[in-house]
């Protein structure tokens, strides 16, 4: 059993009000700011590198280390990246309603550590309660003091703009929030040359940080990087919000110190999600969002931390965690994450645009019924065209990690249940409608 | 059908405002015109477009990108039912039926009465409380068919009101801020601040240097 985890992102979950000003305020709210504004911001940038929090949005770099990458222009600018949109991942969802003063006072601790110009809060357009939340935590800050002019009677300036989205997944991928925000389509921009850090934001450089990220500074600040670092093991610090969805009992958010708690006590424990429905047993596990390759019910035993999951072929990604059981059809589960590819690709590149839809044409109709042997072979040689190899990590054949992201399910889901597939052909159906 | 107007057209303003670039205000405007009218009418495009100094095929093409967006009329509530992976394990393609049948539309099309149109979307992150959906962005979930059918009466008359505007109406929460400060006045503040700090540091760390 793993054992109780400090809280700290989620450590106002269930307190009525949390999303508040005044029980922000009781519960020691803009205490880490002010702190943080006694000190300097190399202090603070040092800090976070001391706590080695990976970044939370999904592709786990060091937080600390990209903030030392900004190039020291005149003008730079912080993005707050708020648009989860990767399938099962419901954490800053969360955040936002629920607790949008932390990462209010996140965002402006970040902009004090790199010096931020203005910073912008984006956020997904589908989250209308969580814009009207943090737009009203934005105006609170205002009315304390905590931002605008000489915040808290210091010599710190910042002025904070709440940004909504519209609606594509892509715009999770950093260079495509920018353009967004630029008010254009979401396409990503290559890089190099364009590593926000260096040119981002109306070309300027420029920090994104995930929701969960910044959340966790306030506490960072207070308690010191070394505190964080005590938590977790090796590279993977801290705690971390693993989002439980599927076939469990008690699907949910569960903040864990990363790497102490293996997936088969996230699935299982009777605190946490508290096992299968009766008479289930284990299929699958998508771990990471729909990008990661499964692991299988011999793999529970893998700790969750970042490294541990990569090493055994998989990611942790953003932290989401899917279970299939036995009554899940594994064609369905593959071509319908094949679909989201199909709908979200942007378009740009013809590996990701042709390649997902054609993939998830041929999926469709194995899963109709109406598949050929070949389609089996067909499905790996279009993998291939996408990613080389299919190898994994993917190589990268376009500009952005979509591309790269779209055979992982096709190809494991072929690899792991081939007989499932071919059950499908040779029926003429769905076993299991 | 519309153009900006009066305490719209304020807003309107206030919003370019907001970015150093105006036309970073382009999707902001769309929803604020969907606020108006539901949906991205040809004369907002226009309007947008003066106020982003772009053209309209600009805005267009920014607005066609994001589904969101809707160029063309729907009904008084956009249901969205999300059927990823995480719904679809707990029944998110039934829920679907269930909300067609219910709302009187097919996925894309809009109730003869101009109440619902149906849309299948993608996961809207609430995983947990799945199959779910959501109406104008207001989150449902966990829903069964009954569930559907209370959801359609309520919304019909009128006890959903508060909680679910009308489409198009995203943050009802407007900024309330002093005026923005210059960027360039901040800039300068840090150039002082950092230049300030580093000769403290030359002096006291003069010895080791």
């Amino acid at each position: 059993m793993p054992e109780a985890a400090e809280s700290i992102v989620l450590s106002r979950r269930g307190v009525e009000g949390s999303h508040t000003l005044d029980v922000y305020l009781e519960t020691g709210g803009y205490e880490g700011l002010r702190k943080a504004l006694a000190m300097n911001p190399e202090e603070i940038v040092a800090q976070v590198v001391e706590s080695n929090i990976l970044g939370r949005g999904g592709a786990g770099f060091e937080a600390g280390r990209k903030w030392s990458m900004l190039k020291k222009s005149t003008r730079r600018y912080l993005v707050i990246n708020g648009d989860e949109s990767e399938p099962a991942t419901f954490k800053d969802h969360f955040l936002v309603e629920n607790d949008p003063h932390q990462l209010v006072e996140g965002t402006i601790i970040a902009a004090y550590a790199i010096g931020a110009s203005r910073a912008f809060i984006f956020i997904r357009g589908e989250f209308a309660l969580g814009l009207e939340r943090v737009q009203s935590a934005v105006n609170d800050a205002y009315k304390i003091g905590a931002l605008g002019r000489n915040i808290f009677g210091s010599s710190f300036s910042l002025d904070l703009i709440v940004h909504p989205g519209a609606g594509a997944y892509i715009c999770g991928e950093e260079t495509a929030l920018l353009e967004s925000l630029e008010g254009k389509r979401g396409f990503p921009r290559i890089k190099p040359p364009y590593f926000p850090a260096v040119i981002g934001l109306y070309g300027e450089p420029t920090i994104v940080n995930n929701v969960e990220t910044v959340s966790n500074l306030p506490w960072i600040v207070s308690r010191g990087g070394a505190a964080f670092k005590a938590l977790g093991s090796g590279r993977s610090t801290g705690t971390r919000i693993f989002a439980l969805s599927g076939a469990v009992k008690r699907p949910g958010l569960y903040e864990l110190e990363m790497v102490k708690t293996t997936f088969r006590e996230l699935i299982f424990s009777d605190d946490l999600g508290g096992g299968l429905y009766e008479g289930r047993s284990l299929k699958a596990v998508i771990p990471g969002g729909v990008s990661a390759p499964w692991i299988t019910p011999d793999q529970l035993d893998l700790p969750l931390g970042q490294d541990e999951v990569a090493k055994a072929g998989s990611m942790l990604g953003s932290g989401s965690i899917i279970v299939m059981d036995d009554s899940t059809c594994m064609v369905r589960a593959a071509w319908r994450i094949s679909r989201f590819f199909m709908r979200e690709s942007c378009g740009q590149c013809t590996p990701c645009r042709e390649g997902s839809n054609w993939i998830e044409k041929v999926m469709a109709r194995i899963e109709a019924g109406a598949g050929r042997e070949e389609d089996l072979e067909l499905l790996m040689d279009l993998c291939d065209n996408i990613v080389p190899g299919v190898s994994w990590p993917p190589a990268q054949t376009t500009i952005c990690v979509l591309g790269p992201s779209i055979p992982s399910s096709v190809a494991v889901g072929i690899r792991m249940f081939r007989d499932e597939f071919l059950t499908h052909i040779k029926e003429g159906g769905c076993p299991f409608e | 059908m519309s153009r900006f107007k009066d305490e719209v057209l304020q807003e309107a303003l206030e919003l370019v405002k907001l970015y150093p670039e105006a036309r970073s205000a382009t999707i902001p405007l769309c929803h604020l015109a969907q606020s108006v009218d539901g949906y991205l009418a040809p004369d907002a495009i226009e309007h947008i477009a003066e106020l982003t100094s772009t053209t309209p095929a600009e805005v267009h093409g920014t607005a066609s990108f994001y589904d969101m967006i809707q160029l063309h009329p729907v009904g008084r509530y956009v249901v969205g039912v999300c059927t990823n992976i995480a719904c679809m394990l707990q029944g998110g393609y039934e829920l679907l039926e269930a909300v067609e049948e219910t709302m009187g539309a097919s996925v894309g099309e809009t109730s003869e009465d101009s109440l619902f149109t149906v849309e299948e979307v993608e996961c809207i992150a609430l995983c947990d409380r799945a199959p779910c959906l959501h109406v104008n962005y207001r989150y449902f979930g966990p829903l069964d068919e009954e569930g559907v059918k209370r959801l359609k009466s309520d919304l019909i008359e009128g006890r959903l009101e508060d909680e679910v505007p009308s489409h198009g109406v995203i943050s009802r929460i407007k900024r309330s801020a002093p005026e923005l400060i210059p960027l360039e006045e901040i800039d300068e503040l840090r150039l002082v601040e950092d230049e300030q700090r580093s000769s403290r540091m030359a002096q006291k760390g003069g010895g080791d240097a």
